[in-house]
């Protein structure tokens, strides 16, 4: 079996479990380094619109939690052209990032700072959790679905040119590189969390070269990993699968729009942008925010009204605490937070209920062991 | 500069000369309801054959005045289509201007182009419409779904062209033009309009693609302005889609680019119980409209009576209302939905156990 042995990788992995047991459970354990459980630095990124709001919360759970973890703060903000230098070097020196959206403006000069961060520290993969939490009540059950999204080529490659006027011209690249990794990256994802299939997300009825070898490379990759089921699916057929039948999914992986919309469907059919956790992984660094648009930062009477949803930046800083490599106040977090969903009495609007940000984080902050 | 000016103003003229004056007959056939319409059938492979005979017997009793040209696909490759479909096939769409399609399997081979790939390109197919609303009776898990994507069919990211630039790099071209995002909108405005809905929204990733998607968008714009009663708006597709599966009657009329508009439209099919009960109509130049069922052809339950034929009514009542029939439509579709809320007669795969016969002459009952 092909195994990646830096720890970073695979502590990234075991981070995105949802910690709820399952049945054949493979003792993965990881040799204690010098310097575990020291205070670790992660750079923090408030971002747009409700950015600040949730990023807050999540300070103050920290804080209550007395986790060992310190942030550094750094302000960007969506209409800037680039992300400053002094933040990139933070990333790079700290490794970890939690960072809340960024918005983006439509149509016209800016790039997206979310795209620009993932290229400038070659993020390659984007992993978004959706699962049903209990007491939650959707309209799907059984939902427990990982997305795992190539971040850096495909049609976000941002290559447009005007032919001539009224004719655009949009290039869609495709290489066997990130391919092989995004899906080597999936598979050992799968195997270490215990996952039993992969299916690959594609058009290649359509887009034969393209496509073709995107499903070439995860081919090659399954036939490394004969205990996992490998099947794949054309993303129109996917979408009408996930919107009927979503719990014959377990993890996908996908090129980079599909990717995209397959993340936000799934996260709309188990709860909404508001709950889901996710993060973007690359080689040696992890940004942590909420897991399915990022680039969405809510409408200004959520910002005023502070009305805004913590849960998926809580539920993604647990998995950054796991990635640090502390899994006990990883859990304590979690649990704290699917006790008060299941509760139900305190629940922003966007999950049916009307409280403020402020009284969900001081219910979590009341239900940590 | 002057010159680039001159160039867009000259496609502008050349693009609108050559809406504007088909506008009156473009978008629908005017026919006077009393001599026989003669419309195009393909009844396709498989189930094809067995749900065309319902679509005829229904509008049998319903007396519509349409008179069937069928057509088949064969077995050998026409070389003036390079397709199993004849020229003389594809004349009679041209000349009757209305057509019905029923589910046709591509043959698996080299040398011809596909079915679907050879009538759009042929007819010149640029829009395709599908009406997605809940069934009353058949119970999924979206009550409230009532709305239309409508999808450009030509170009955007199935453009085909594509090749390998290195060992291991390949690019796809995905292709916008400002002509193909006039014309598509034009016709999802004037379907609004025509069937009283009261918004239209563009879907986009212009954040990401700022110049392809963004021209779209223009175009979109520049259409509104001439509808100012229709409210438009703009929504990113990942918040489209996550807004679809959580709350779908937040949603009226959807026009898009291709990709986007294959998946949604497919999602959209999804929520109301699949394809087999959705239907679909593709509109091309001077007034074409292929009205078609969308589904497989199911060579599995061919031949059995087991075939679900909604599909291919509803679409064929999208093919009246083009036709200007609207109380005929109107009587067809109210005793297909009566049928199936009934809950009497259903075929298997809605969970009955009814033929496709019985449920044929149960919609016949409640015309």
């Amino acid at each position: 079996m092909m195994r990646r042995s830096s720890p970073t990788f695979r502590c990234l992995l075991r981070g995105a479990t949802s910690g709820s047991s399952c049945e054949a459970r493979r003792s993965v354990t990881y040799m204690p380094r010098p310097g575990d459980g020291s205070p670790r630095q992660v750079t923090l990124i408030p971002g747009d619109g409700i950015g600040p709001l949730v990023t807050g919360a999540v300070r103050q759970v920290m804080e209550a939690m007395h986790a060992p973890v310190f942030f550094e703060t750094y302000e960007v903000h969506g209409d800037m052209t680039t992300v400053p230098t002094e933040v990139i070097e933070s990333i790079r020196r700290n490794k970890v990032c939690l960072k809340g959206g960024l918005a983006t403006p439509v149509g016209g000069g800016v790039s997206s700072l979310n795209v620009q961060l993932r290229k400038e520290l070659d993020l390659y993969a984007s992993l978004v959790h959706c699962f049903n939490l209990p007491g939650l009540p959707t309209r799907h059950e059984n939902v427990d679905i990982v997305v795992i999204r190539e971040n850096t080529e495909g049609e976000y490659s941002g290559l447009e040119h005007e032919v001539v006027p009224g004719v655009v011209e949009s290039l869609k690249v495709m290489t066997k590189f990130c391919s092989e990794r995004i899906a080597k990256y999936a598979f050992e994802y799968a195997y270490l969390n215990n996952r039993k299939k992969v299916t690959a997300v594609h058009k290649a009825n359509i887009m034969k070269l393209a496509d073709g070898l995107f499903l070439e490379s995860c081919r090659e990759v399954a036939t490394k990993y004969p205990g996992i089921k490998y099947n794949e699916i054309i993303v129109d057929n996917c979408c009408m699968q996930l919107v009927s039948k979503p719990e014959q999914f377990d993890v996908m992986v996908t090129p980079n729009l599909y990717g995209n919309l397959v993340a936000n469907t799934a996260a709309g059919i188990a709860g909404g942008t508001g709950v889901m956790p996710g993060g973007n992984v690359g080689q040696d660094h992890a940004v942590f925010e909420q897991g399915a648009s990022a680039g969405n930062v809510g409408n200004e009477k959520l910002v005023e009204q502070k009305k805004a949803n913590p849960v998926a930046l809580l539920l993604s800083s647990s998995m950054m605490l796991r990635h640090l490599q502390f899994p006990s106040f990883a859990d304590r977090l979690e649990t704290a937070v699917k006790r008060v969903i299941a509760e139900g009495k305190y629940r922003t609007k966007d999950l049916g209920g009307s409280s403020m940000t402020e009284e969900v984080v001081d219910a979590v902050i009341a239900n940590l062991d | 500069m002057a010159l680039r000016r001159l160039v867009q103003r000259t496609l502008l003229n050349h693009s609108s000369s050559r809406l504007y004056p088909a506008l009156g007959q473009s978008f629908s056939t005017d026919t006077s309801p009393s001599e026989p319409i003669r419309a195009t059938l393909f009844p396709g492979d498989g189930i094809g054959p067995e749900i065309a005979e319902s679509v005829k017997k229904v509008f049998n009793v319903a007396q519509i005045p349409i008179e069937w040209e069928e057509h088949f696909v064969g077995d050998k490759v026409d070389p003036r289509t390079e397709s199993f479909l004849t020229w003389e096939s594809l004349e009679s769409v041209r000349r009757n201007r209305v057509g019905l399609k029923g589910p046709m399997a591509t043959p698996i081979g080299k040398g011809h182009r596909s079915l679907n790939l050879t009538l759009r390109k042929e007819l010149g197919l640029y829009a395709n419409v599908r009406p997605c609303y809940s069934l009353p009776g058949y119970k999924t898990r979206y009550d409230n779904v009532n709305l239309v994507t409508i999808r450009e069919n030509t170009e955007g990211e199935y453009s085909g062209l594509e090749h390998q630039v290195v060992r291991g790099v390949v690019e796809s071209l995905k292709i916008i033009t400002r002509q193909a995002s006039l014309r598509v909108a034009e016709y999802a405005f004037h379907y609004a309009k025509a069937n009283g809905r009261q918004r239209v929204s563009a879907i986009h990733k212009a954040n990401i693609m700022r110049k392809t998607d963004g021209l779209f968008l223009k175009c979109c714009r520049e259409v509104a302005e001439k509808y100012p009663e229709i409210t438009y708006e703009e929504v990113i597709i990942d918040n489209c889609c996550m807004m679809l599966v959580r709350n779908p009657s937040l949603f009226d009329v959807l026009v898009m680019p291709n990709l986007y508009g294959d998946i949604i439209s497919d999602l959209c099919a999804g929520l109301i119980g699949g394809l087999g009960l959705t239907p679909s109509c593709n509109i091309g130049e001077h007034g074409i409209a292929l009205a078609e069922a969308v589904h497989g052809s199911a060579p599995d339950i061919a031949g059995k009576n087991l075939a679900n034929p909604t599909a291919l009514l509803l679409s064929s009542v999208m093919m009246l209302r083009h036709l200007n029939l609207n109380d005929k439509a109107d009587q067809i579709h109210n005793a297909i939905l009566n049928t199936i809320s009934e809950g009497k007669y259903r075929t298997v795969d809605l969970g009955g156990s009814s033929s496709t016969t019985d449920f044929t002459k149960a919609v016949c009952d409640h015309l």
